[in-house]
């Protein structure tokens, strides 16, 4: 049996635009961290991060202490922090370390990513022509699927409306004015069927977390949650990802259904078991297709689980408690961590006005990203 | 509806690969190798016609570069990907007039699709098309 890992101390910035640079985020998360556990950053005996474009994180020991632990940098795009968190299990379960630090940080300039078509492998005509727009590829993945499941644009208006009411209700989020069904439908259309106030935008943030074994945290004085697991997986043939010239035919592979069926494997419970769950929202379709590729939903269905609030703070399954990507941006190298940071305070019962009644016991997170990368945790308490 | 000066005066066929060791992928633009099980690929012209499986509109000038707006600026543009009957989704732009809505265009619509300088475009077939 694998030993359990302990969350034993979790912290985040405010996301959004920022003078500091993506470092010092990482820094100041870092900090944050280390004091909720209640160590000193000396404490800590291996450390894994990254960032998509911030910089390197094993730099930040300037500003930490240059104390000689090993610090591993992880580049790995939307799933930065999720296998920074991966790593980070691994040393402690292989006796590495039994104090290990996980970060993720980011600083984006404003608008669109702008990615260049030969780092994808594609032809110089895919950038000149106007097809490298992540945007793009997301009006499409959800609009075969409205098709496909009968989703309609006012669900996907309600997915976001939810994400600035809750972000209304988290302190550091970057979004908190609540934006109504109605603005969000009439915001313009950026990708069909995909509107402006749907979209996440590029932002600056970072998020850290203190994983401990259970002798090293059984001296802590912070309040440690269990990593029932934690998964990574790229994408099978047969998937649809952003930046495709083709894409096979038949049924969709999702990396997302893939990742978060290892990760309640490994935790040895299911969906159902979940009290509250973050998924990633680059922009409303993905939360309502992630529902159900990591299986807390059939096809379809999300159309009446929208509607009825079950996906509220108080229905019978909490998505995006802290407003998720929507209403916190998209620091590619934070949300991650970001997520995992959330439920750790939703199980401690510390969430403030957006606390899941009822004393949640069960979690789970979920990113995905280019090019075809997920990662899934589930955490109990 | 406006020509973009970018189309090809000379459409032709997609050119593809296809998996030479039995799994049948069919890949675009060609691949050496499969994707799928990694074994040789052999260069295929694809089929010009197909159907649009999905769509959606790039409302926004891309930023510049990569994109490289045409003469006469930037205007929005639908784009797709389009289902061939070799079992391939194609990413193309569709040469639709979007300016009086996008009545013009809708899942499962029959399409040609050719290949030129720039990527795949496609756009809506004909009737008369259709029934030949």
């Amino acid at each position: 049996m694998s030993t359990d890992v302990l969350i034993c101390g979790a912290g985040r910035t405010p996301f959004g635009r920022s003078q500091a640079s993506g470092r010092q985020l990482a820094v100041g998360a870092v900090n944050a961290a280390l004091a909720d556990a209640g160590i000193e950053w000396s404490r800590v005996r291996a450390a894994f991060g990254g960032s998509d474009s911030a910089g390197l994180a094993d730099t930040l020991v300037a500003q930490l202490g240059l104390t000689g632990v090993p610090f591993v940098n992880v580049k790995n795009g939307c799933a930065t922090g999720g296998s920074a968190l991966v790593s980070a299990v691994n040393a402690i379960r292989s006796g590495m370390a039994d104090v290990v630090l996980a970060v993720g940080f980011d600083k984006h300039p404003r608008g669109a990513f702008d990615p260049r078509p030969e780092d994808w492998g594609l032809g110089a005509e895919y950038g000149s022509d106007g097809l490298m727009v992540t945007t793009q590829f997301f009006g499409m993945k959800i609009q075969r699927y409205m098709h496909d499941h009968g989703i309609t644009p006012r669900t996907l208006a309600l997915v976001a409306e939810k994400a600035y009411r809750n972000g209304g209700l988290t302190p550091e989020a970057w979004r908190r004015k609540p934006v109504d069904v109605d603005e969000i439908l009439d915001s313009g259309m950026v990708s069909d069927p995909l509107t402006r106030y749907m979209f996440c935008s590029p932002g600056a943030g970072a998020a850290a977390l203190v994983l401990c074994s259970p002798e090293a945290a059984r001296g802590l004085e912070g309040e440690p949650v269990t990593l029932r697991s934690a998964a990574v997986r790229t994408r099978r043939f047969g998937s649809f990802e952003v930046f495709s010239p083709w894409i096979p035919g038949g049924p969709l592979t999702s990396v997302s259904r893939d990742a978060s069926a290892a990760a309640f494997e490994e935790a040895g419970i299911g969906p159902g078991d979940v009290d509250v769950c973050q998924l990633q929202d680059t922009e409303s379709g993905a939360e309502v297709m992630h529902m159900a590729e990591c299986g807390f939903c059939e096809d379809g269905e999300q159309e009446r689980l929208v509607a009825s609030g079950a996906t509220e703070i108080g229905g019978t399954l909490p998505v995006n408690t802290d407003g998720g990507c929507i209403a916190n941006g998209e620091p590619i190298g934070a949300s991650g961590l970001r997520q995992v940071y959330e439920i750790v305070q939703q199980l401690r019962g510390r969430a403030g006005e957006r606390q899941v009644p009822g004393e949640p016991r069960v979690g789970f997170t979920h990113v995905y990203g280019a090019p075809g990368v997920s990662a899934c945790t589930v955490l109990s308490h | 509806m406006a020509t973009d000066p970018r189309s090809p005066a000379v459409a032709v066929g997609l050119q593809g690969s296809r998996c030479r060791s039995g799994c049948a992928v069919t890949a675009y633009p060609a691949e050496d190798t499969c994707p799928r099980c990694g074994g040789p690929a052999e260069p295929e012209v694809l089929t010009g016609t197909g159907t649009l499986w999905t769509w959606t509109v790039q409302r926004y000038a891309p930023k510049s570069p990569p994109f490289q707006a045409p003469p006469g600026g930037f205007e929005p543009f639908a784009l797709g990907y389009v289902e061939l009957a070799e079992g391939v989704r194609v990413a193309a732009v569709l040469d639709v007039d979007i300016r009086e809505g996008l009545d013009g265009i809708r899942i499962g619509m029959p399409v040609t699709v050719t290949a030129g300088h720039g990527v795949p475009r496609a756009r809506p077939m004909t009737p008369g098309e259709e029934d030949s």
